[in-house]
């Protein structure tokens, strides 16, 4: 008894050092968003081609849905762009899967040229010059990924960049889930 | 000795100086329709986190995401509402990450009380250590029986020395 008493305080440091070392890989970035689990919050903007097309709620509910927060002040939407078209032309996603466009805090006309002068991989984008939509949904920069289920509750907040392999361990699985899900009529 | 006050008076204001640039926060003008809710506005921007910044509080930050929180801070506090919904407005939409006082709940419970358990644990061991009787002249001096057995290995040793002696003697001769 009074060996193991002996021990406790390295025993303690080791646990203590253990702890510490795995806090230093964990991404501070990287935090649930409140919205997981929640329905989509009501809105009614206008969308960013269209400025008398006002869409709401209704409008992105029923399909599995992917809303991109991006703007043409961030750069990292770039990067994140060609992966956005690959997701949006892809074959086996199309029939399940509506990518949406969150438009945050920008200048239409900067926005509407870089979509045409990008390729527009969106359905539509939604015109949050003010960020209304970007605060209910917890929005704090842009870009970021929301995935919608059929029902219209957020199941996931992704913020980054999206690429190939963020896609494929981040999004897929959660995809492929709300899939079966929707087949199987839950 | 002028020197010496100078010197102390120089410090001084530059320390002054560098503190006041430290403190220096992103302001902007809002027009509050009393002290008591600028005092509020005040509270309530230090004590809510900035969700982009890792470390800084709303009053502090001047990411654009704090400017839009401190905007709507303002606005709710214009309208009317209370601390109370405005920390859930704000929690529902960023998570408890907003929230410098953490609320008290299964997940908190270690943050809340692990310090006082910490206290406490320090406590009853360092009341264990002072409980343990120290060593004193009576318990260190030896019994009858003990002393005996001393002076016998005592003895017992000094003729076995003495034996060793002799034959080291030899040897040598």
């Amino acid at each position: 008894m009074n060996k193991i008493i002996r021990f406790l305080p390295l025993i303690l440091v080791i646990a203590l050092g253990v702890v510490l070392y795995r806090g230093l890989s964990l991404n501070p970035q990287d935090m649930p968003s409140a919205l997981v689990g929640k329905t989509m919050p009501d809105f009614s903007l206008a969308t960013l081609n269209d400025a008398n097309r006002i869409v709401n709620k209704t409008d992105l509910v029923g399909d599995i849905v992917l809303l991109n927060v991006w703007a043409t002040w961030c750069p990292t939407c770039k990067y994140e762009h060609p992966y956005l078209l690959e997701i949006a032309n892809d074959p086996k996603l199309k029939p399940y899967v509506k990518l949406y466009g969150l438009n945050y805090k920008d200048e239409r006309i900067a926005a509407q040229q870089w979509l045409t002068h990008y390729e527009d991989p969106y359905h539509f984008s939604i015109f949050d010059e003010q960020g209304t939509l970007g605060l209910n949904l917890g929005v704090f920069g842009a870009p970021e990924t929301f995935v919608i289920d059929h029902h219209g509750v957020i199941r996931k907040r992704f913020a980054g960049a999206i690429d190939t392999r963020v896609w494929r361990k981040e999004f897929e699985p959660l995809i492929k889930q709300l899939i079966s899900e929707k087949q199987k009529g839950e | 000795m002028l020197n010496r006050v100078l010197f102390i008076v120089v410090l001084t204001v530059t320390l002054f100086m560098v503190t006041g640039a430290a403190n220096a926060s992103p302001v902007e003008t809002f027009e509050f329709r009393d002290e008591v809710t600028k005092i509020r506005f005040q509270a309530l921007s230090k004590e809510l986190r900035c969700p982009k910044c890792q470390n800084q509080n709303l009053a502090d930050s001047n990411s654009p995401i704090a400017t839009d929180l401190r905007r709507e801070l303002y606005d709710l506090l214009q309208q009317g509402k209370a601390d109370s919904e405005i920390v859930n407005f704000m929690v529902s939409r960023y998570g408890e990450f907003v929230l410098y006082r953490p609320r008290v709940s299964s997940i908190t419970y270690v943050l809340w009380f692990g310090p006082a358990l910490l206290i406490l644990i320090g406590v009853i061991v360092v009341i264990v250590i002072l409980r343990k009787k120290p060593a004193t002249k009576e318990n260190l001096a030896l019994s009858t029986q003990q002393q005996d057995k001393l002076q016998q290995l005592l003895e017992s040793n000094k003729v076995k020395a003495s034996q060793q002696s002799n034959t080291d003697k030899k040897d040598k001769e």
